[in-house]
């Protein structure tokens, strides 16, 4: 019995490299997640002087040297739910149209390859179309309207990609049976596919609003300043037609324009607008690990 | 100026999206928007980008002098400032260079207005290099050599200069990016119009220019005199008119002494009024100057304040609030 | 069968929608197949308003393409002698984008192969989630690691005169393009059938063995997309690598060199190029380069993903 099983020197060879591939590829798992760990925790560390609820309300002083970032947090605000007012029914209802009414033929994989384009699109390329479109063509100027609508574009197919696979999750069984009952495509969608796929597309909108929140470089040549002098904890600063400041455009200029910065400024504006980031992404997760348990089917 | 007669009616559009987003966000209760919501007046102002800090800082002061009055200060370079003014779409220019003729005919044309120019302080082009590098002046010609296109200098010890307990030798050429106004002034002033060696870092901020320079003991760049830290050194510098170098402070560049300083403008298209005016005006006091100095440039002499350029003598009753007063 | 008459019926009385619910509906489908459009609508009016601005360029005197191309003398505001060439530019993005996918395709194929086939399920829901986050950071914050953090530790560790360099923002790009390479990688080896590798198991293969002979292979069209989907991503990259890579005009000999993108030199300099301008219009074209660029890596990815499918 004992000398069947025995390992032969060949199978010693092969645990060995077995064991020797799994270990490799698990370095390189954790070589990922310790990078994650390692900024964050460096950022905290360094930021935490700053860190305090006043840094988040305050406005920026002494020549942006001290003080918080209310304006840009706010400006931020202002693009992401804007920009979030445009892409999100568009880009729901793009998705309906491709997963529900879309055949598979040459027009609507054209389609479909528009979209795969689009979110591969640089982002400078997203700011040199956002100025050359609302900026110049259309007349909106540097202005909120301009960034966010360009913020919209860039993040539209976050929101088509993640409400497909939502709507595409939902059986295929159920529009049937809806179907059968002499229901309309639309009846079936609105009573059977968007009920049972809104937490999907809900994780979808939630991504939209992480990657809008940390986009600089379409901003930049928009819609986002410098500065702009705004009263301390005010809610709501701006208008549509004004150009405003933002997190991710702030952080880019007191780390390399403004001189004599405190130290742990910058760390502190980074710190919020990851910890921001983040925090929508793990709520986006936390919903689709909810959504996943309770699905029936 | 843009105060709230918006001939578009985007500015009510404006309002209606802003209570609506604020609905949105704050829910309806506890949510007004801000007292007089219109009735603040917005003035715009963009370029150079050695003034942008200088121009945050005047906003943000100028806030507690005249709280109804919001300024968006935006960088992007003096060419780019003075661009948005002649096509009209800004309020005040700041601009580290004069306006070219060419650039004043365009605005004329364009907006029927002439351009006003006010001189609202001085700035100086540091030369930098790392705290421990040996080297304390340079020429003219050595710049020249170092940075244009035709240089034969390109090793520290071809100028005699030996760094301490590094082995790098090779001079990192620090520069800016090729459309800011203080890049094209050392090429004017410096390289006599000839163009820079490629290969330079060219940095995008003045600061990162200074930062650069501090963590590299190679390194030399050159920046505005108001981003020096203690981890650089300031070079003295000596022109070709064989004058004994200095390094750049208030009193070298008010006496002309220091080879490479330049003006500080603003630029508006006609004679500025209401707002503008006062903010202006406000620049040009004491307690804007004194911010001129805070932020490390050369404020205006005393006697150019309340006389500011030739044209302002037609106005010569220059009210403006002192800071503290509210 | 089609062909067959329906057969004869009493006739039903049904409850019939409002005429209005009908109208509403139509117009409503109306909507949402304009709302399909639109991404093809998006992707022709970038391409157009690009390169609309650029355009007028492209005759103008002193201005030839062979040179924005393959000169790498850029001096977009000389004073005596202006001209525009990209190549040291392109050949940065590139030299970038290489020193990247060195580093992240080994890194993320094999975190793709861990997750996909080494570990359990419940490291592989946190793994993921860690990729997923890893993912959302954005460029702006990766630039700030890179201009403060990397910039003093390369300094330390390799004696570079400056920390900005090559190594940077290859070492940034390649932390940036790692998630989009194992989500897609994970993909393309959960898309090998279960029946390969049952069948590889009872050979008495190993894991790895099985990974090696069996699954690569039959997955390489999918990891070469994902390795592809990481290039575009890597090239298209703009603020990381603008505050990280030293931003100089120069064809990099060694990975201390400092190099410029591309997308850094629109981004450096579209701010200060008067709108109109010969100078701004050439950074236009400098996106219709990078819009063709990123354009055709994706186009490979998805013809290679596409052939997988029908496989």
């Amino acid at each position: 019995m004992d000398t069947m099983f025995a390992e032969t020197p060949l199978v010693r060879v092969k645990r060995r490299r077995e064991s020797l591939a799994r270990g490799v590829f698990f370095c390189m798992s954790v070589a990922m997640i310790l990078p994650l760990v390692a900024i964050v925790t460096y950022l905290v560390v360094k930021a935490w002087p700053t860190l305090s609820w006043n840094f988040l309300v305050d406005i920026p002083r002494e020549g942006m040297r001290e003080g918080g970032i209310w304006p840009a947090l706010v400006g931020t605000i202002y693009l992401v739910f804007i920009s979030l007012a445009v892409a999100a029914p568009l880009g729901i209802l793009a998705a309906i149209y491709l997963s529900e009414y879309a055949r598979d033929n040459w027009f609507n994989r054209i389609i479909n390859l528009a979209v795969i384009n689009l979110a591969g699109v640089p982002s400078i390329v997203h700011a040199l179309f956002g100025l050359g479109a609302f900026v110049y063509a259309a007349k909106f100027g540097y202005s909120i309207i301009s960034a966010s609508l360009t913020l919209a574009i860039m993040t539209l197919p976050v929101i088509i990609a993640s409400t497909r696979e939502a709507l595409a999750s939902v059986p295929q069984s159920f529009r049937e049976a809806c179907w059968n009952v002499g229901a309309t495509r639309w009846q079936t969608i609105r009573s059977i596919v968007l009920p049972n796929s809104v937490s999907g597309i809900l994780t979808g909108v939630i991504l939209q609003v992480s990657r809008a929140a940390g986009e600089t470089a379409p901003i930049m040549f928009t819609g986002a300043v410098f500065y702009k002098a705004v009263e301390r904890g005010t809610l709501l600063p701006y208008y549509l037609d004004e150009q405003c400041m933002a997190l991710s455009m702030h952080l880019y200029t007191i780390s390399t324009q403004v001189p004599g910065v405190e130290e742990s400024l910058p760390y502190a504006t980074a710190v919020v607008l990851l910890g921001a980031v983040l925090l929508v992404n793990a709520s986006a997760i936390a919903l689709r690990v909810v959504l996943r348990s309770r699905k029936k089917w | 100026m843009r105060l709230k007669l918006n001939p578009m009616g985007i500015r009510r559009l404006a309002l209606a999206g802003r209570v609506a987003l604020g609905l949105a966000v704050l829910g309806s209760a506890g949510c007004k928007p801000k007292s007089g919501a219109g009735g603040e007046t917005v003035i715009q102002n963009k370029g150079s980008d050695t003034m942008v800090n200088l121009a945050q800082s005047w906003a943000e002061a100028y806030r507690k002098v005249e709280p109804g009055v919001g300024v968006e200060v935006s960088g992007g370079g003096s060419g780019v400032g003075i661009a948005a003014l002649i096509k009209g779409t800004i309020d005040l220019a700041n601009a580290s260079r004069d306006m070219k003729e060419q650039e004043i005919e365009q605005a004329r044309q364009s907006t029927g207005r002439e351009p006003i120019e006010f001189v609202v302080g001085y700035d100086a082009l540091a030369i930098f290099v790392h705290k421990d590098n040996p080297i304390e002046a340079i020429t003219f010609d050595q710049l020249a050599d170092i940075f244009a296109e035709d240089g034969k200098i390109t090793k520290w010890s071809q100028l005699g200069i030996h760094l301490p307990g590094r082995r790098h030798d090779e001079i990192v050429r620090v520069s800016r990016q090729s459309s800011s106004g203080t890049y094209e002034f050392l090429r004017e002033r410096v390289l006599l119009q000839k163009d820079f060696k490629l290969g330079s870092r060219d940095m995008n901020g003045s600061k990162e220019v200074v930062e650069l320079v501090a963590h590299a003991p190679s390194a030399i760049g050159y920046s505005g005199m108001g981003y020096e830290t203690p981890q650089v050194k300031m070079l003295k510098v000596t022109a070709r008119d064989g004058k004994p170098g200095c390094t750049p402070t208030v009193q070298t560049v008010l006496s002309r002494d220091y080879p490479i300083a330049r003006t500080l403008n603003l630029y508006t298209l006609g004679e500025p009024q209401g707002a503008l005016k006062d903010y202006i005006d406000w620049i040009m006091s004491d307690a804007g100057q004194a911010i001129v100095e805070l932020t490390g440039y050369v404020p205006l002499p005393a006697q150019a304040r309340t006389h500011p350029p030739a044209r302002r003598e037609a106005v010569p009753e220059l009210v403006s609030a002192p800071p503290e007063s509210r | 069968m089609d062909t067959q008459p329906i057969p004869e019926r009493a006739p039903v009385v049904r409850p019939r929608r409002s005429p209005w619910a009908v109208r509403g509906e139509w117009l409503l489908e109306l909507i949402i197949r304009f709302c399909g459009i639109s991404a093809v609508l998006f992707v022709l009016a970038i391409f157009f308003f690009v390169f609309r601005e650029a355009f007028p360029v492209l005759g103008r005197e002193g201005f030839s393409l062979t040179q924005f191309l393959f000169s790498s003398e850029w001096y977009p505001t000389s004073a005596t002698h202006v001209r525009y060439g990209t190549w040291a530019l392109t050949v940065g993005s590139f030299s970038v984008t290489a020193l990247a996918m060195i580093i992240a395709v080994p890194f993320g194929l094999g975190a793709a192969i861990f997750v996909s086939e080494f570990c359990g399920p419940r490291l592989r829901e946190v793994l993921k989630i860690v990729i997923e986050l890893l993912a959302a950071i954005p460029s702006v914050v990766w630039g700030f690691i890179g201009l403060t953090v990397m910039s003093k530790l390369i300094v330390d560790l390799t004696g570079a005169p400056v920390g900005v360099n090559l190594l940077n923002g290859g070492l940034i790009l390649a932390l940036m393009s790692v998630p989009i390479i194992v989500s897609i990688g994970e993909d393309a080896l959960k898309a090998v059938p279960d029946s390969y590798r049952e069948a590889g198991l009872a050979l008495g293969a190993t894991r790895w063995q099985l990974v090696y002979r069996v699954l690569l292979p039959a997955a390489k069209n999918g990891l070469l997309a994902a390795v592809l989907l990481g290039v575009g991503r890597a090239v298209g990259e703009t603020m990381a690598v603008l505050m990280a890579t030293g931003h100089a005009v120069h064809i990099p000999l060694g990975v201390l060199d400092s190099v410029r993108t591309l997308t850094a030199n629109i981004a450096a300099e579209l701010g200060e190029a008067p709108a109109g301008s010969d100078h701004y219009r050439v950074l236009f074209l400098t996106g219709v380069l990078l819009f063709s660029i990123t354009f055709v890596v994706n186009l490979t990815a998805d013809l290679v993903i596409r052939g997988i499918r029908r496989k």
